[in-house]
């Protein structure tokens, strides 16, 4: 599997998205800088979080406008896996990948902590080695991801299954106590209707080795690869 | 104003914070009257906060060397081999000046200057920690220093994209009108591409690059080298403003440098911008600078040179590159999309040279700016109070009644409290290296692509410093390689920050020395080289000066990494063992303060040889992997530690029951006293003899108190007449409770 992970000018999870495909994985992972204007053979776009153009104006606002964007859209446009993690989740609302939008964090500050979530939908290209209901351990650190929409569609999300991961108690339940950040609904991760495109808060990459605390995380990468050597053989 | 033909007046010399006596060094210096351009360059120059002037005589006491020494004090920052081809690139450094006025812009721009440090050495920055003192959070003020100062911190750290990893906060009111914000970072570059801030080779290209030069942070450092009064706000135009995207840029285009080889040297413009990293490149090099200030990229139009030169406008770099090299970095710095400039060239007459438009408008020597400043032996007196101090009848005072209260207590309070309504503003996680993220004794990241980790720690108690600096100078160094050895670490390296009152002031200048005498032997002995490090004179308003605050940034090495031991109890059935001797020593102690309001008396001498069998046992056992954790037992005594073992633990906090054998102690001094060179590990019971043989062998004193379990933590203390003297019973729930919550309560009061 050929993985790019784009590099924007403030990113800072690049490196580690980048290790973790290329060093735990195993597999061909390349940085592609932001003013590249093509993907060439690439089979996953990650979109990494960090603080592109130091989010001075609102988070992801400006690098939608990178010259590598339009072929990301064109990639996922005829359906190449797009995965935006935290930064690259709000690149994936700005640039319209994904519905919806990012608030402040209710209480206003940066917060960096490990959090429960929930899988809501097993069944996408990114979660096929989750169940449904599987609780995950994973850090999250961002002062903007209180996930906004309005009712319909949040209406649409819910019907077509675009709900995969939602904040959660240790033992599952949806509690206020246990949304971080005062997300909608407790949402924490969606994908586009076609599922090729996840964008998600909390950072797989971040979990993905034992010695890091913890590794739910890799399962997620796990599933991408899945996906790719199924549409291989 | 115009420079050339300003008159210089005694007022003038007198604003610019220079003595007659450093006028008359000047006249000699250049052979004739400065015009007003070069008064502004020596004035920052010559300032404390640059020179060094009071200090150098006596850092010269620290050991810097030692075999993995790959660069001691005098560049940008240390560095000391780890193997691998490797080095670690660290130092700590003072913002308590601009952070006090300023607190968020303050806090952020000392991430951003030690940061800067770091990568101009070549060296990724993997780590952050910061040392923090504040005044007492029951005042507002406090509250909104501290609260600004973190976003500062968290601000800036997030968005570049290194990690805070630790770091320690600790309050008294005698930091209310003076904090300390002490940042420090380390970063990885291979030993071989170490880069140096050197400007060799004559006729090769000077190079500006980075943020747009403005009028911001003139006399930056003049204001770092005096005392505060009330008036102090108005010196806020003084404090820089950061842009760690712009930073983050500047780290990139750093590194590429590295990787592609393109660079003589390169140093960070922080203190007196243009000017310092000019001359000291110069002066270290035994060569010239010669630089047109008409290249240099401005924010606005009509600056003199008098504020291109003293400006500290922030992420702003200067370099040498290597000949026909030049096109190469400014391509490098536009694809990142940052300003560059070729200002100048390097010349061999020793002379700092500027030009404007070709004419000339200031011409110094330019070792007379750095090496051959001003140097002072300042009087040295120890003050009249200092036996008053010391006093302390403890006989006169009542034993601890209810010592579960006291503990209570004790965990409430914003020192010993848990301070994650701090940490989880940071981002402790990016890099993918954080394997002891903040809350044990040490935090850890590994290396990548070895099989190593390094331990970090920032420690420092500045009660025991102000009751007897030379013991709170070698407990300093104690507790920091203490805690690192608990981690699994050897101590390799140690950055110290030197956060101290007014030197002009005989009492602050004998803490000063006398704190570093205890420094220097504590280091010697247990071989810890000082490879970097930074003074802060002058913490001092309306002429009250802070405690002396010595904080030591010291880095360890875990090979291999999964040593790497915590501090929290594991497993129910493990046995507790406590290594060190408790005696009653109750002088400076956290609980002498917050119970009887009393910051008296000695603190507890420190046996060196003692210290160093401790740590080579944790060590030892450690790498036998005989220890499932280890905690060292510092503020608030062995009650608090054996709390704090239950509670920390991420996901199951786990009871403990203890007896401890009284040996005629107060009961007060035996829960809570703060004797040195004491740690508490748990063992589990087959591996209980291997450790006790270790122990016996190493010499130090281990006795078995408990056992790990249960859901409560019960001490119950027994006299030799085997009868219960003192009994503590709290449930781990309510410990962790008064420990975790208290922090935000106080900050949300």
């Amino acid at each position: 599997m050929n993985v790019g992970v784009i590099s924007f000018p403030g990113s800072n999870c690049d490196r580690d998205c980048h290790f973790v495909c290329n060093d735990i994985l195993k597999q061909s992972s390349r940085l592609i800088w932001h003013q590249e204007t093509s993907l060439k053979n690439i089979d996953l776009v990650i979109l990494p979080g960090g603080f592109s153009y130091g989010d001075y104006l609102r988070t992801g606002a400006i690098a939608r406008f990178s010259p590598i964007m339009d072929s990301i859209i064109e990639f996922a446009s005829h359906g190449g896996l797009v995965l935006g993690i935290c930064n690259g989740f709000q690149i994936l609302l700005e640039v319209g990948l994904l519905p919806g939008a990012m608030l402040r964090n209710t209480h206003l500050s940066f917060i960096c902590e490990n959090v429960s979530i929930k899988v809501e939908n097993a069944d996408t290209p990114f979660t096929n080695q989750f169940s449904v209901d599987q609780i995950l351990n994973i850090p999250i650190a961002h002062a903007e991801g209180n996930y906004y929409a309005d009712s319909t569609t949040l209406s649409t999300l819910h019907e077509h299954g675009q709900i995969v991961f939602r904040y959660c108690s240790g033992n599952g339940t949806l509690t206020n106590e246990s949304n971080p950040n005062g997300s909608l609904d407790h949402i924490a991760g969606i994908c586009n209707q076609t599922r090729n495109v996840l964008g998600m808060m909390p950072h797989p990459e971040r979990s993905a080795e034992a010695v890091l605390g913890s590794t739910d995380g890799i399962l997620l990468f796990n599933s991408v690869l899945n996906t790719f050597e199924k549409s291989e053989s | 104003m115009s420079s050339i033909s300003t008159p210089i007046t005694k007022e003038l010399i007198a604003q610019h914070g220079l003595s007659d006596d450093e006028y008359q060094q000047i006249l000699t210096h250049l052979g004739r009257e400065p015009n007003l351009t070069e008064l502004g360059v020596f004035s920052v120059m010559w300032s404390e906060h640059c020179s060094y002037k009071s200090s150098r005589v006596h850092l010269k006491r620290l050991p810097t060397e030692g075999e993995r020494v790959v660069q001691g004090p005098g560049e940008n920052a240390g560095a000391v081999d780890i193997g691998d081809g490797l080095a670690a690139v660290f130092k700590i450094e003072s913002h308590n000046h601009p952070s006090f006025i300023e607190p968020f812009q303050g806090a952020a721009t000392g991430v951003g200057g030690i940061l800067r440090d770091i990568f101009t050495m070549g060296a990724r920055p993997i780590a952050l920690l910061d040392s923090l003192r504040f005044g007492e959070l029951d005042v507002a003020k406090n509250r909104h220093l501290l609260k600004g100062v973190v976003s500062g911190i968290s601000w800036y750290g997030n968005c570049i994209g290194v990690p805070t990893i630790g770091g320690e906060i600790a309050f008294n009111d005698i930091y209310s009108k003076n904090p300390l914000v002490n940042v420090f970072c380390l970063g990885i570059v291979e030993k071989d591409k170490l880069l140096k801030g050197l400007a060799q080779g004559v006729g090769n290209p000077v190079l500006y690059i980075g943020a747009k030069t403005g009028r911001d942070g003139i006399h930056g450092a003049t204001m770092a080298s005096d005392s505060f009064d009330d008036q102090s706000d108005a010196k806020r135009p003084n404090v820089q403003v950061g842009d760690p995207f712009l930073e983050k840029l500047l780290l990139e285009v750093c590194l590429e440098f590295l990787e592609k080889d393109l660079l003589i040297g390169i140093q960070d413009m922080g203190a007196a911008g243009l000017t310092s990293s000019s001359c000291e490149m110069a002066s270290r090099s035994n060569t010239g600078i010669e630089l047109d200030v008409a290249h240099v990229p401005c924010r606005e139009p009509n600056m003199t040179p008098y504020e291109m030169l003293l400006s500290e406008s922030q992420e702003r770099m200067l370099l040498v590159a290597k000949p026909g090299k030049q096109e190469e970095v400014i391509a490098i710095c536009h694809k990142w999309g940052i300003d560059a400039a070729i200002i100048g060239k390097v010349t061999d007459d020793g002379m700092l040279r500027i030009k404007e438009h070709g004419a000339t408008v200031a011409e110094i020597p330019a070792k007379a700016l750095a090496e051959e400043g001003p140097r002072y032996e300042r009087p040295i007196q120890a003050p009249q109070y200092q036996e008053m101090l010391q006093s302390l009848l403890v006989d006169n005072l009542p034993d601890v009644k209810n010592p579960a209260d006291v503990l209570l207590q004790l965990l409430r309070s914003p020192t010993i409290a848990s301070k994650q309504w701090v940490s989880r503003q940071f981002d402790h996680m990016v890099g993918t290296n954080t394997m002891v993220r903040p809350g044990s004794d040490a935090a850890v990241v590994r290396i990548k692509g070895t099989n190593k980790a390094l331990a970090m720690t920032t420690d420092g108690n500045s009660r025991y410093c102000l009751l007897n600096p030379y013991i709170g100078g070698t407990l300093a160094v104690a507790e920091a390689a203490r805690n690192l050895a608990c981690s699994g670490a050897i101590p390799i390296g140690v950055s110290d920050c030197l956060n101290f009152g007014n030197p002009e002031r005989s009492d602050v200048m004998w803490q000063f020395v006398v704190a570093l005498e205890g420094i220097s032997d504590a280091c010697r002995h247990l071989n810890i080289p000082v490879v970097s490090g930074n003074v802060s004179f002058y913490n001092e308003t309306n002429g009250l000066s802070i405690y002396p605050t010595p904080v030591l940034g010291m880095v360890g090495l875990i090979e291999p990494a999964h040593l790497v031991t915590t501090q929290w109890f594991k497993h129910a059935g493990d046995q507790i063992v406590q290594l060190g001797e408790t005696n009653e020593d109750l002088g400076g102690t956290e609980y002498l303060k917050l119970i009887h309001n009393r910051e008296q008396g000695n603190p507890p001498w420190l046996d060196l040889d003692r210290e160093q069998a401790l740590q080579r046992l944790l060590i030892q056992s450690i790498r036998q992997e005989l220890l499932e954790s280890a905690h060292d037992c510092s503020e608030g005594g062995l009650a608090v530690t054996l709390s704090e073992c239950c509670l920390s633990h991420p996901f199951q906090p786990l009871g403990a029951s203890i007896q401890l054998d009284q040996k005629r102690l107060r009961v007060d001094a035996l829960l809570f006293g703060e004797s040195p060179s004491r740690a508490i590990v748990t063992v589990s019971p087959q591996n209980m003899k291997s450790f006790l043989n270790i122990a016996q062998e190493q010499g130090v004193s281990a006795s078995i108190i408990g056992e790990v379990g249960g859901t409560e933590l019960s001490i119950s203390v027994v006299a030799e007449s085997k009868t219960e003297i003192g009994k503590l019973n709290l449930p781990v729930e309510t410990l962790t409770e008064a420990w975790s919550l208290s922090f935000e309560q106080h900050m949300n009061q």
